[in-house]
């Protein structure tokens, strides 16, 4: 049994303790935003945070997270408009959509590490996160969208 | 048939010589047993009496709470609680290279723990490392260490033990092979490498750090992990914290032979020592995480105490490193490197690792750490890297560990590269086989 806070709401799960985090929230807590891409923490799509930074769920088990602060794409704004998720629309940077959680939330550390990000520091941090349609350019300019908007009305920490 | 005078003549000098050898070995052996028996003797503690378990009332709070401070100091839990087993009710498995010993029941619980010694019987075994029925303890129980604390500090550690819950558990028997066993022989060991003491002050140095050399030299036992043993598992006099491997993990050196690029100044000791992790030298992991999850309760002062001595056991003062450029410099030829096409090392950072750990403009971000300025990256030996890439670390923020995400030679690679990368550093020999090794450990 682990307790765990995801979004907020806490849940119990009865499982292994070494049960990926990715199937907890997935299978268990039902929330499927978040997405299974390699299963080996190498492509980024089932990005979440936990206690406020990125970490790739698929490789962190269950019993590493207990004592922490869980959130998920459906979690990152209380009405799905945190600026990242706002200027995604505005340039339509998804095109199949699959990696697009795992990119927002790599991006929201991003964003909290480097307000102002250069193309140095989107190229460092989100080299981690593949996009198989090749939506790098408007995903980098999606990035530079929100930390400008961020700047002028600080999200909601 | 007995007639002498038929044998050859070489025949009775050879018997003459054995006759001779035979003697000379049977005197030797005499003498050594003499020799063990008054050393045995000179060492011969008697049984104390044993008591009833005092009632949990005999012990102000206040002693009781000094002692739960003073018991996260000397990391009493990470040997004397075993994975998964009740606290301080022993049964761990220590690994020593004679053997396997297992710790034992630190509870007052009056068959397997120490429910009847009395503070006298405590202290003595802190002190000279002898149970209550006279029965010398194993050096793997620091005694060496804990003969420099103060009548106070033991006599709180026994308040606090004693007023623990009781558990009924006996550790497992020891697997020490013949004579090993044998507890008298350690008297001999004794005679060798044991003088108890009282910590003395040095009147030369301040406060702050002759508090933590009495803390590091006794009740923390710092150098039972950082300083190399000898072949009978003594510390090595004159080569005090110059860091040896230990169970799958290495223990750093202490001293100015540290390989860390930035100096262990008072003020990084504290921060590693108080929070775990440090933006200029990296994570504390695996043993080392349990030595400042002790600490937790410790004062400020007394964690402070540590890292102004060990920053002088370091050297640190003495070590001229412009700090800024050494950032700036790894910083930024981190970034580089890991742009290099047609490197498997450098694909593999960039993939799992480059999205935490890459800073930019000179700076380390506290959650993202440096690897060019991590201590494990730079060490001598690979087992705390390989450790943490294997298995993770919670401390400043969580990483995942990569066990099942990447093959031997994966690892071997990334650490390789990490390595020739980001430390000024020789290449780590037989990677991969050292990866396999502590793939397939238990700790």
């Amino acid at each position: 049994m682990f307790q765990i806070t995801v979004n907020g709401q806490a849940h119990t799960v009865d499982t292994d303790p070494q049960t990926p985090l990715l199937w907890v929230l997935r299978d268990i807590v039902k929330l499927t935003g978040t997405k299974f891409g390699c299963g080996i923490g190498l492509c980024g799509a089932c990005t979440v945070h936990v206690d406020g930074r990125a970490v790739r769920s698929c490789i962190t088990p269950i019993v590493s997270v207990e004592a922490s602060a869980i959130t998920t794409i459906e979690g990152l704004s209380p009405d799905g408009k945190h600026p990242l998720q706002q200027a995604w629309i505005a340039t339509q940077a998804p095109q199949c959509g699959y990696c697009q959680s795992g990119q927002i939330m790599q991006a929201a550390t991003l964003l909290r590490d480097y307000p102002q990000p250069t193309d140095a520091n989107i190229d460092a941090v989100m080299s981690g996160n593949l996009c198989r349609c090749m939506a790098y350019v408007r995903i980098r300019k999606a990035i530079k969208l929100a930390a400008a908007s961020m700047q002028e009305a600080p999200p909601h920490a | 048939m007995g007639d002498s005078r038929a044998r050859p003549a070489c025949f009775e000098w050879n018997c003459r010589l054995i006759k001779k050898i035979v003697t000379g070995l049977l005197l030797m052996l005499a003498l050594l047993l003499v020799a063990a028996g008054l050393v045995a003797a000179w060492h011969w503690r008697p049984a104390l009496a044993p008591i009833q378990p005092p009632p949990a009332d005999a012990f102000s709070t206040q002693l009781v709470e000094q002692g739960r401070i003073l018991a996260g100091i000397g990391n009493c839990a990470s040997c004397h609680t075993a994975k998964g087993g009740a606290d301080y009710a022993g049964g761990r498995a220590m690994d020593t290279p004679f053997g396997t010993i297992y710790a034992s029941n630190l509870t007052p619980d009056t068959q397997t723990g120490i429910g009847r010694w009395s503070l006298a019987v405590f202290q003595r075994a802190m002190r000279e490392g002898v149970r209550r029925d006279g029965d010398h303890l194993y050096p793997v129980f620091p005694y060496t260490h804990f003969t420099l604390v103060n009548e106070a500090d033991l006599t709180a550690l026994y308040a606090y033990f004693m007023t623990r819950p009781p558990v009924y558990a006996a550790p497992q028997a020891n697997t020490l092979p013949f004579p090993l066993n044998l507890r008298a022989l350690q008297a001999g060991w004794k005679l060798l490498y044991f003088k108890p003491a009282a910590f003395q002050t040095n009147p030369a140095q301040g406060l702050d750090w002759n508090r933590g050399r009495y803390l590091a030299e006794g009740l923390a036992h710092c150098a039972s992990c950082h300083t190399p043993r000898n072949a009978l598992g003594a510390e090595i006099a004159g080569s005090a914290y110059l860091g040896r491997p230990m169970a799958h993990w290495y223990a750093p050196a202490l001293t100015g032979a540290n390989t860390a690029p930035l100096p262990w100044t008072a003020d990084e000791l504290y921060a590693f020592l108080r929070t775990g992790a440090t933006s200029l030298h990296g994570v504390a992991a695996g043993p080392m995480a349990q030595v400042v999850q002790g600490l937790k309760a410790a004062p400020d002062s007394d964690v402070r105490a540590l890292a102004v001595y060990f920053a002088d056991v370091a050297g640190a003062a003495r070590r001229k490193v412009d700090v800024e450029a050494v950032v700036k410099e790894g910083i930024e030829h981190s970034q580089k490197v890991s742009l290099v096409d047609n490197d498997r090392g450098a694909s593999l950072y960039v993939a799992a690792c480059a999205s935490c750990h890459s800073n930019s403009d000179g700076r380390p971000v506290a959650l993202r750490p440096e690897l060019s300025l991590n201590s494990a990256v730079s060490a001598p030996d690979p087992a705390n890297l390989l450790q943490v890439i294997l298995r993770g670390s919670h401390q400043a923020g969580l990483m995942p560990g990569f066990a099942q995400a990447l093959s031997d030679a994966d690892i071997a690679q990334l650490a390789a590269y990490l390595r020739r990368s980001r430390s000024h550093q020789p290449a780590w020999p037989e990677l991969e086989a050292a990866v396999a090794r502590i793939r397939a450990s238990s700790n």
